[in-house]
């Protein structure tokens, strides 16, 4: 493969949302949907009818799928989306619609995902998720992916000397942040003895290891950086954006994720290192795999992540200001939501509209997510690297 | 190191007795080859026939190169246990109930990551031997056992959860008139069963086994499986305390259509082979099935002694094939009424047995000391499926080679 990618030149992010998360909802997700692409076009002074595109995530839309959405919305797209890719569908959608619109199959893409949480639907989501883990998973103690990540965690705790501080760190670092977000679920602060002496989930996960099953939404709007300029709209641009499914397969644990094999090229695309990155988005859905993707975007080596957060401030003031309004750990699972909350902050922290989680200086943001434990392990990464469009 | 099992309290009958729950059942078509393997506790796992690449979980088609020939094969089930969690919470209510539960990743030797459950004695990150093993589902299942044997490993509860041992159960033996009771009495004692009743015909008749049975420590009761009322009598008496219940009755007599030129003996065969059976069935196994969840002594599995003439019929034995037929045919039904309560059906396949009515038949003849340690052994390793003497596995392989071969082997035989 010697060909290079292209650039996503001449493409804006624009008008994030986050509906606000709610522990359970007696809402569908068409519900919880609508509500954030109806905040993100009034947000950008559109209607409806003036988008031409539409992308969607979510796992609780059964039976219906995008399809069902245009009818259900009243949506007449040109170009629409479906991303069954849950906490990396965020990235993987904004790639998707950048391309779109950078070659005119669409001005305007809406990327939406969203996600509701009836009493029992979690429950039911799991059973049916996929065939692997009918198969292989859900026989064995039907411990969820709680048990999936606590078998990676034990093994990334044996072969690096991780310990349960460690861990402890990150979860401990973004509830701070949480409390400057109006949005998040966690309202009250966390300490890192509470983290310890959490109630055991699947051992070595504890409860402050796991996220919170919500009901909630997310969204942005993708359209040429000229429509944006004309609407007088602050925007974020796409220095490069990666994705990658199934990777290592010949590894026996999941210790390092597909951003491995990406991540060079995603630096090149952005002309960039680590060090010229302001704030970081990881999907975490557990503290072992923001650690994870903390070595394998290069922030520290392999094996070096539990250094890193000993040595590294990650909250909105510190040196690597890391899932800034808190993430799913503290701010909630909303479904398929979860792959888009990173991103959404992000445009808003580049942009300068993340209000009480603004990060000073926030010019260049990476975002990743991680999704789908097929069987043993996540299967689809992704990453991308977004910048303030506005001078 | 595991601890023994105490024997059970009594049953405070003022207590709920726990509804059955069941642990996922839900299987793709191509995973049921697991379970399939399960059945006869073998482990084997999907082999490419192209590549020969062993892969797990069971897909449709070769991870490696595409391949559509995936047949199952036995493989060396050996392996490294590379992590493990204990889940101390599930929304399954099988697991709620049974928890905590140890399951780990396990890399076997063969290549395929296999996410497993682990017996307590399995040392952290270790070697490993795993086993295949049908869960209260009904379902194939990988455990992860010591290489090495360690003291009671039977009594773990994960293990037992999957196994239909006799340790601490009660057990019924349908007829203590079949000449292999007394030494099926005395294996299933061995294995520790608590207590067993052993069923009798027209008590007032003599029963030459009747001594050593009771001299085995097992009570005898009046059982007649051909007549409906006495079968529910002793339901009625013991049917809230049959953990395993061994259905050894049968009537057999040579012969097929035209040797016999009426249908008195058949009907005898169908009385006792079949309905006997379904009787048996009717009377006991709504209760047995309302105690699957009982704790230590629940009840576990319901087994047929069958000839291995059900699965095809042998021409010498004609009529008694045909209703032993029926009985398989019959024990697959109550394999799918049991299974939401998680009782387990095992069939054992008995080649020609050494007695009277078998006397014309050439060796090699099944003595009762081999049906009793089939019988314990099927129990011990929670079997659906036992091949007994050299006739039944010999009859089980050519059967999967083909019936129709097989079928035209065995009619065929007598004319020479």
């Amino acid at each position: 493969m010697s060909r290079s990618r292209q650039s996503y030149q001449g493409v804006a992010l624009v008008s994030p949302v986050s509906v606000p998360y709610q522990r359970y909802s007696i809402e569908t997700a068409h519900w919880w949907i609508a509500r954030a692409l109806k905040a993100s076009l009034d947000g950008a002074g559109l209607r409806p009818r003036d988008i031409d595109g539409f992308s969607v995530a979510s796992f609780t839309l059964f039976p219906d799928t995008a399809v069902g959405l245009t009818q259900h919305l009243g949506l007449c797209p040109r170009w629409l989306d479906h991303i069954p890719m849950g906490g990396a569908s965020g990235v993987i959608s904004l790639r998707k619609a950048a391309r779109a619109v950078q070659a005119g199959d669409a001005d305007i893409v809406a990327c939406v995902s969203g996600d509701t949480n009836h009493i029992d639907s979690f429950r039911r989501m799991l059973s049916s998720f996929s065939r692997f883990a009918m198969d292989a998973s859900y026989p064995y103690g039907y411990g969820g992916p709680n048990a999936n990540f606590a078998l990676l965690t034990d093994r990334y705790m044996h072969e690096y000397g991780a310990t349960r501080e460690d861990f402890g760190r990150i979860c401990v670092a973004q509830r701070e942040n949480a409390l400057k977000s109006p949005g998040a679920v966690m309202k009250k602060p966390l300490t890192l003895d509470q983290y310890i002496a959490a109630r055991p989930i699947a051992d070595p996960i504890a409860l402050f290891d796991c996220v919170m099953p919500c009901a909630g939404s997310e969204a942005f709007l993708v359209m040429t950086i000229d429509e944006a300029e004309k609407r007088g709209l602050p925007y974020a641009v796409i220095s490069g954006a990666i994705e990658r499914h199934n990777a290592h397969p010949q590894d026996p644990i999941q210790l390092r994720g597909g951003w491995t094999i990406d991540i060079d090229e995603l630096y090149e695309m952005a002309g960039c290192t680590p060090g010229d990155i302001d704030l970081l988005q990881t999907y975490d859905d557990y503290p072992v795999i923001s650690m994870m993707q903390m070595e394998d975007l290069g922030f520290c080596a392999k094996g070096e992540g539990p250094e890193f957060v000993r040595k590294t401030d990650l909250t909105l003031t510190g040196d690597l200001p890391h899932n800034t309004s808190g993430g799913q750990l503290s701010g909630g699972q909303a479904g398929a939501a979860g792959g888009f909350i990173g991103l959404v902050e992000a445009i808003r922290q580049v942009t300068g509209t993340a209000g009480g989680t603004q990060v000073e200086n926030a010019h260049s943001a990476m975002v990743s997510g991680f999704g789908m434990i097929n069987y043993d392990r996540g299967v689809c990464s992704s990453a991308a690297i977004i910048q303030g469009g506005n001078p | 190191m595991t601890h023994p099992i105490a024997p059970p309290p009594k049953k405070n009958p003022q207590i709920r007795t726990a509804s059955p729950t069941s642990p996922p059942g839900m299987r793709s078509r191509a995973s049921l080859g697991l379970s399939a393997a399960a059945a006869e506790g073998r482990f084997m796992l999907q082999t490419c026939a192209d590549c020969g690449t062993v892969q797990y979980p069971a897909r449709d088609a070769c991870c490696n190169c595409l391949s559509v020939e995936l047949p199952w094969k036995d493989v060396s089930p050996r392996g490294e246990l590379l992590a493990e969690t204990t889940i101390r919470t599930s929304t399954n209510l099988y697991f709620r109930g049974r928890g905590p539960w140890r399951t780990g990743s396990v890399r076997l030797d063969a290549g395929p990551m296999i996410i497993a459950h682990v017996h307590g004695d399995v040392a952290p990150r270790s070697r490993v031997k795993l086993l295949n093993r049908l869960d209260r589902s009904g379902q194939g299942v990988i455990l992860a056992i010591p290489e090495e044997r360690t003291p009671n490993m039977e009594d773990d509860p994960q293990l037992r959860a999957m196994t239909s041992d006799p340790k601490h159960r009660r057990v019924l033996i349908t007829d203590g008139r079949n000449p292999n009771a007394p030494t099926l009495v005395k294996a299933l004692q061995d294995a520790g069963a608590s207590m067993i009743f052993v069923g009798e015909s027209e008590c007032w008749r003599p029963n030459p086994n009747r001594a050593e049975i009771t001299a085995a420590g097992a009570s005898i009761l009046p059982l007649d499986v051909t007549d409906t009322a006495s079968v529910r009598e002793l339901a009625g008496e013991i049917g809230g305390k049959t953990d395993i219940l061994i259905n050894n009755a049968r009537f057999v007599r040579p012969g097929g259509v035209l040797a016999r030129g009426d249908t008195g003996f058949a009907h005898d065969e169908m009385e006792v082979n079949y309905l006997g059976l379904m009787r048996l069935a009717q009377a006991f196994g709504p209760g047995m099935c309302g105690r699957t969840s009982d704790g230590v002594n629940s009840a576990v599995a319901w087994v047929n002694i069958l000839s291995a003439y059900a699965l095809v019929n042998s021409a010498d034995y004609g009529c008694f094939s045909a209703s032993n037929a029926a009985a398989f045919s019959l024990s697959q039904n109550l394999r799918a009424e049991f299974r939401p309560a998680g009782l387990r059906v095992m069939n054992v396949f008995v080649g020609p047995t050494e007695d009277d009515w078998h006397q014309e038949l050439p060796p090699p003849k099944v003595l009762p000391p081999a049906i009793a340690r089939s019988v314990v052994q099927g129990l011990k390793d929670g079997l659906e499926d036992v091949y007994c003497g050299d006739v039944a596995k010999d009859m089980i392989e050519r059967f999967r080679a083909g019936p129709k071969i097989l079928e035209r082997e065995m009619t065929t035989g007598g004319e020479g």
